[in-house]
């Protein structure tokens, strides 16, 4: 069975430089087609559900290896996909980055083969490595599913970030664009964690919105990227040296979400945000 | 030069042996299985590895280079016996190879000793622990060889020894654990699992082994061809029929309905991939794949 592909993502996906083979395979087992079936509900919710308007993809940089690190929020990882779906429509030319994933889920039938097939592989250095250096994108949260588990009165509050990414960055000698996505906490505002439930199927947490289905509100929502940011070393620095760094980036996205924030009519709005609104994201 | 090859009524092991013939080397083979049209050059020694007669062939021939194929995995053999075979006959080649004066020693050893687990990294290089063991238990054997030979290095450092470590081989030979797996008309697959299977045509593995001794390669190196495929479409591009079973099925219709036998422990490589990063080999002898993925599946499916 042939699921449809929007063709605005299908010309998107022509336009990716990854070398796939006669399969439509790249070297990571990346599937052409997989993509297509994947980005295409993706984008119907990027463009129509959540409504999201990206600032600042000059940022993110054409070519070459980068990590793209954001905040994480709104329960489960739909502000990941939705990131991911703005690199590769927004962004010119369009970029498909591969996601660090928790563990859990490459465990779990089903969205193990879906989730490798359209790259996003679980989050361990050797991974980003590879894929830094093979020249691609790698989008990671740092703060885990510490970030996506936050309850809605902690809203925006950055939970501590793991240390791997800033390591990762600078062993590969890649750029950092911090990034913010903004309305993900109003979309799926988390009231309570199923405990027992998510033990039974092995999640870290089993998040419970009030329109208690785990489908996001059609709140719109914003991605900024903010400039690339590069860090001096090899990675063999002590801790107290990458702890400093990523202090930085964490000051940087924490800028840029104050600023997505701020710019929102309501903290619920329904409209998308027009691409012409003031632009937010300030240099360093 | 003297090339003693053990194993060499394998498929990949005759390639091996008639690549050294044809470039005028002498080639000499130990297997417990005969091979009754060998080309007449290569001297046949019908004994076993583990065995006195064995030694006896490295004292009369003095090889320059020493080949082990001869080691077996569980589609093969009983659990003791491969012990005994994969242990004591490794360690009694490299005792041999070192009192002897062989030169060269090639360990021909495999992929999955990495081991399959849903955090393990896609491509695996040669500075990872192997732990096939820790799922596998049938595995574990083997990781031991493949440690032994790696010893080697140390342990006899005048004895040239080279550890490859070979994806899956495929090709018109149908022999070895994947051709195995692969056998009947429909594949057992576990529902909700579609891994990565990184394998090789059987003719590139044979260039690789005879590369590793051409280039006094020294180390531990995985050897891969084309990039890896998902199994779904490995099964379809041999014409096989894929057939997908909730797991606590697939470990029952193991060795039953026509499906492969084979150990319920092995179910881990059957949801998980394990791809190797071959590029340290690659760098070192210069080898190149000669045939790509749907070479490689088409040539073993009209075989």
């Amino acid at each position: 069975m042939e699921l449809p592909v929007h063709p605005a993502v299908a010309a998107q996906l022509d336009r990716l430089t990854i070398p796939f083979n006669e399969y439509g395979l790249d070297e990571f087992g990346v599937s052409k087609k997989h993509l297509g079936v994947f980005y295409t509900p993706m984008y119907a919710a990027y463009e129509h559900y959540l409504r999201v308007t990206s600032f600042g993809t000059e940022n993110v940089p054409s070519e070459g290896g980068a990590l793209i690190i954001s905040n994480h929020s709104g329960g489960f990882a739909f502000d990941a996909a939705m990131i991911l779906c703005s690199l590769l429509m927004d962004h010119d030319p369009p970029r498909h980055a591969h996601g660090m994933v928790e563990y859990f889920l490459h465990k779990w039938p089903f969205a193990s083969p879906m989730l490798a097939r359209v790259g996003q592989f679980t989050g361990i250095p050797e991974h980003g490595e590879r894929l830094l250096n093979a020249g691609r994108l790698v989008l990671a949260f740092p703060e885990g599913a510490r970030g996506t588990g936050k309850l809605y009165r902690d809203r925006y509050k950055l939970v501590r970030f793991g240390t791997g990414f800033m390591r990762l960055a600078l062993r590969t000698g890649v750029p950092v664009v911090p990034t913010a996505f903004v309305g993900a906490e109003e979309a799926f505002p988390t009231m309570l964690h199923l405990k027992l439930l998510a033990k039974l199927i092995g999640a870290p947490y089993i998040p419970v919105p009030p329109q208690l289905i785990p489908v996001p509100l059609p709140v719109a929502c914003q991605v900024y990227y903010g400039e690339p940011m590069h860090f001096e070393g090899d990675g063999t620095e002590p801790d107290n040296v990458i702890d400093g760094y990523i202090r930085e980036v964490r000051a940087e996205i924490r800028q840029l979400i104050d600023a997505g924030r701020a710019a929102r009519p309501s903290d619920f709005m329904l409209n998308r945000m027009p691409d012409d609104s003031e632009p937010l994201v300030r240099g360093r | 030069m003297k090339v003693l090859i053990t194993g060499i009524t394998g498929v990949i092991a005759k390639g091996v042996a008639r690549r050294f013939l044809a470039d005028g080397h002498e080639v000499h083979g130990i297997d417990r299985r005969p091979w009754p049209d060998a080309p007449r050059e290569i001297g046949m020694h019908t004994v076993d590895i583990r065995k006195r007669p064995a030694e006896d062939v490295f004292r009369k021939v003095k090889p320059d280079a020493m080949i082990h194929m001869a080691t077996v995995t569980h589609f093969t053999t009983r659990f003791e016996e491969r012990y005994r075979i994969n242990l004591v006959g490794t360690r009694r080649l490299f005792e041999h190879c070192a009192k002897y004066g062989v030169k060269q020693a090639v360990f021909v050893g495999r992929h999955t000793i990495y081991g399959a687990a849903s955090d393990s990294p896609l491509y695996h290089t040669e500075d990872e622990p192997p732990l096939g063991g820790s799922t596998f238990p049938e595995l574990a054997d083997l990781v031991a060889a493949d440690m032994f030979a790696a010893s080697a290095l140390w342990r006899w450092p005048e004895l040239n020894t080279s550890v490859l470590r070979f994806v899956y081989t495929l090709g018109p030979g149908r022999r070895g654990t994947l051709a195995t797996y692969l056998e009947g008309p429909r594949v057992p697959m576990v529902m909700g699992f579609d891994p990565l299977f990184h394998f090789m045509h059987e003719h590139d593995a044979e260039e690789a082994v005879v590369r590793a001794v051409h280039h006094k390669l020294r180390g531990v190196f995985n050897v891969a061809g084309p990039p890896p495929v998902p199994l779904s479409l490995l099964c379809s591009a041999t014409g096989r029929r894929a057939i997908p079973l909730p797991e606590p099925i697939f470990r029952r219709s193991l060795g039953r309905f026509g499906f492969p036998k084979m150990p319920s422990s092995a179910t881990p490589h059957i949801k998980h991939p394990v791809v190797v990063d071959g590029s340290a080999f690659v760098k070192t002898t210069g080898f190149e794949y000669q045939y790509s993925e749907s070479q490689t599946m088409e040539g073993f499916r009209w075989s």
